[in-house]
């Protein structure tokens, strides 16, 4: 589904290299968790596969069901099934929850080629997965993110997945600033999500996202690579015994 | 005391060009104002309040011309059961216009009342307007109050079943039109009135509204999109004793509009709102100067503007509230932003409060700032083309004025007509 070749990516406006030769296939129905210190370059990789500015990639490549997804704008990479759930989902006062999900429900339709979803479908089909991710009518009237919790902001971003069912879900530190009931809700928003024909990359520093979301492969990265890769017993080795253990292992 | 050379011989080559109407019940009115103009003299670039823009198309003896422009689309508030009154080129338009009775209200032409010896609008034309020249004066009003060729005066009694729509078309390129209303809204009635269109190539426009006490009245205003037409209107309010006054204007195109308003709160408990939207492109210049004192006690007052500049627009915002001794629990509450789209564009504000009384709560804030490049990127992300982002935040942006409009079918329709504006600038 989603594989990065040899990616090494600098910060645009300074002579920064963060990513240096990053290496990973995600397939579809798996889901991948990457675990790492504090700048080895998890979020960047997150932010590079959606199309943020700021950065430039220097070398390697990245593809989405065999298609070049970094010279694609952020919008057709979400067409072409990127999605980011947020780290810190950003507040848009002015826009309605409801008009931003049909807007973008509705121009990836149009991308796409497919017909525009019609209000009452729309609308019947937002409340039913709202309700299961407990987001009430309220909410979803609110503007985007605005005077949410934490806990409301991540709802939000499994919500906004759940309706434009990506082919690639890529979670950002999804569980931070989340208590344990709402990481349970997120998780079970996410499982729900769990699927053949899709893959997952969870960006986390803690095991405990892993115990809900079970991960097919973990990788540990640092110094913008990805430096061992294991299963799911790698992330509670990092648990117990932290990163020095496997850098020094893996003389980083 | 003699006003500066440049100034004088301004003032006397456009009241050259001009006569005084037969004024009838009006005359002194007219006459009084006349000889306001020539004591004040008409504004130039020398003056403060005029800083920030040019007044000298809006002086000049002829009016520049301007293109009529076909919008292509229905002229707003056409979906609304109203009472349509119409000027072409400042001119009434009977046969455009609807019958002008309506029950709760009565509305004339100030060419009718003219001949009568009273009148009740005799007691309020240019009353309010003169009593606006203190302490800033605004000479173009008063030239209005003298030279007004046509305008209507409403006088609400109750509450009329639909909305009163001034309709102000655009016919000739080189119109130069005066209107002056006279708006009278008595105890315990309420109303709305509607007004839009470009009304003429130039066009000098004057409202004076008396809110008795416990009235209300709603205006909300749509300038006209005719790209070079120009205009300066003045709108002035006085509200009584637990009153209501709320007015939202939506500027878009108009190489030049100054929108002045001059509120006074001079009865307690009265609520005046008054806010603005705007949307700018290329040389076009929008001005909202506003003014409002607080001469009662308990009284609120909002002034909520936005606007959205692109191409080198400048947008303009003076404002000023303020309290007078003894106009105690005085809430007032000022806002002026712009969304520059651009580094060509800009945004001018001098935001003013001047309190005379010691438990008042007053704010004004006032900021200038690009489009929100997270925000844009967050939209972005979930798939929605840039251009579209850029939108649905421009509109944000304007949300918080638009929502002033108290009726939400009103806010809805100017809405949707933003919406098509902006779609189709891309």
């Amino acid at each position: 589904m989603l594989e990065i070749k040899n990616l090494h990516v600098k910060l645009e406006e300074e002579d920064k290299q963060i990513l240096k030769g990053v290496n990973l296939t995600v397939e579809a129905g798996k889901v991948h968790a990457i675990m790492g210190p504090n700048g080895s370059g998890k979020s960047t990789l997150s932010y590079v596969l959606s199309g943020r500015d700021g950065y430039e990639v220097t070398d390697g490549e990245a593809t989405l069901a065999g298609e070049d997804i970094l010279e694609m704008e952020p919008e057709e990479r979400a067409a072409a099934g990127i999605f980011l759930a947020f780290q810190y989902p950003v507040e848009i006062p002015g826009v309605g929850n409801m008009t931003f999900l049909r807007t973008a429900v509705n121009a990836q339709r149009k991308a796409r080629g497919e017909e525009e979803l019609s209000a009452s479908d729309f609308l019947k089909d937002v409340r039913a997965k709202a309700k299961t991710l407990k987001i009430d009518a309220e909410m979803l009237k609110r503007p985007v993110n605005v005077g949410f919790s934490g806990g409301e902001k991540k709802r939000n971003e499994i919500l906004q997945m759940a309706m434009l069912e990506p082919k690639m879900c890529i979670l950002d530190e999804t569980d931070s600033g989340l208590d344990v009931d709402a990481m349970k809700l997120v998780s079970e928003g996410v499982n729900a999500l769990r699927d053949e024909g899709r893959g997952f990359l969870v960006i986390t520093h803690y095991q405990r996202l892993l115990d809900h979301i079970k991960p097919d492969v973990v990788h540990i990265m640092a110094d913008g690579r990805i430096i061992k890769t294991g299963g799911p017993e790698l992330a509670l080795e990092v648990e117990n015994n932290g990163y020095a253990d496997i850098l020094a292992e893996e003389g980083v | 005391m003699a006003l500066p050379e440049r100034k004088q011989s301004d003032t006397d080559a456009r009241l050259a060009a001009m006569t005084l109407p037969e004024g009838g019940c009006l005359a002194e009115a007219r006459k009084a104002a006349l000889s306001r103009v020539q004591t004040m003299g008409l504004p130039n670039r020398r003056d403060e309040y005029w800083k920030y823009t040019r007044p000298d198309t809006l002086v000049q003896a002829d009016a520049p011309t301007a293109a009529v422009f076909d919008a292509g689309e229905a002229p707003m508030f056409d979906e609304f059961d109203r009472l349509k009154v119409v000027f072409v080129d400042g001119v009434f338009d009977a046969e455009a216009s609807d019958d002008l009775s309506l029950e709760g209200i009565s509305i004339e032409r100030i060419a009718d009342i003219c001949d009568k010896d009273i009148h009740w609008a005799k007691d309020l034309y240019g009353v309010l307007e003169a009593r606006g020249q203190t302490p800033v004066a605004r000479p173009l009003a008063a030239l209005n109050t003298a030279f007004a060729q046509d305008g209507v005066v409403i006088r609400v009694t109750g509450t009329p079943s639909k909305p009163v729509n001034l309709v102000y078309r655009h016919g000739s390129d080189s119109s130069d039109a005066i209107l002056h209303h006279v708006v009278r809204v008595e105890s315990g009635a309420s109303a709305t009135i509607l007004e839009n269109g470009p009304a003429a190539s130039r066009f000098n426009k004057c409202m004076e509204v008396d809110v008795a006490d416990g009235g209300a009245l709603h205006l909300v205003r749509a300038q006209g999109r005719d790209h070079e037409r120009r205009a300066a209107t003045h709108l002035f309010a006085r509200l009584g004793t637990e009153s209501v006054f709320k007015a939202f204007t939506l500027t878009v195109n108009g190489v030049l509009t100054r929108n002045e308003a001059v509120i006074e709160l001079t009865g307690d408990d009265a609520v005046a709102h008054i806010a603005g939207a705007c949307v700018g492109d290329g040389d076009f210049h929008h001005d909202d100067t506003v003014f409002i004192t607080h001469d009662a006690v308990n009284c609120e007052s909002r002034q909520v503007f936005k606007k959205v500049l692109r191409n080198g627009a400048t947008g303009v915002f003076q404002g000023k509230i303020l309290v007078k001794e003894g106009a105690q629990k005085t809430d007032g509450y000022q806002i002026s932003q712009s969304l520059l789209l651009d580094d060509d564009s800009q945004f001018l504000a001098k935001p003013e409060l001047e309190i005379y009384a010691d438990d008042v709560a007053c704010s004004h804030g006032s900021t200038s700032g690009a489009i929100d490049e997270e925000g844009l990127f967050y939209l972005r992300s979930r798939g929605v083309p840039t251009d579209v982002a850029a939108d649905l935040l421009t509109l944000a942006f304007l949300a918080e004025a638009v929502e002033e409009i108290e009726d939400d079918e009103i806010a809805a329709a100017l809405v949707a007509r933003l919406e098509g504006w902006l779609a189709r600038r891309r």
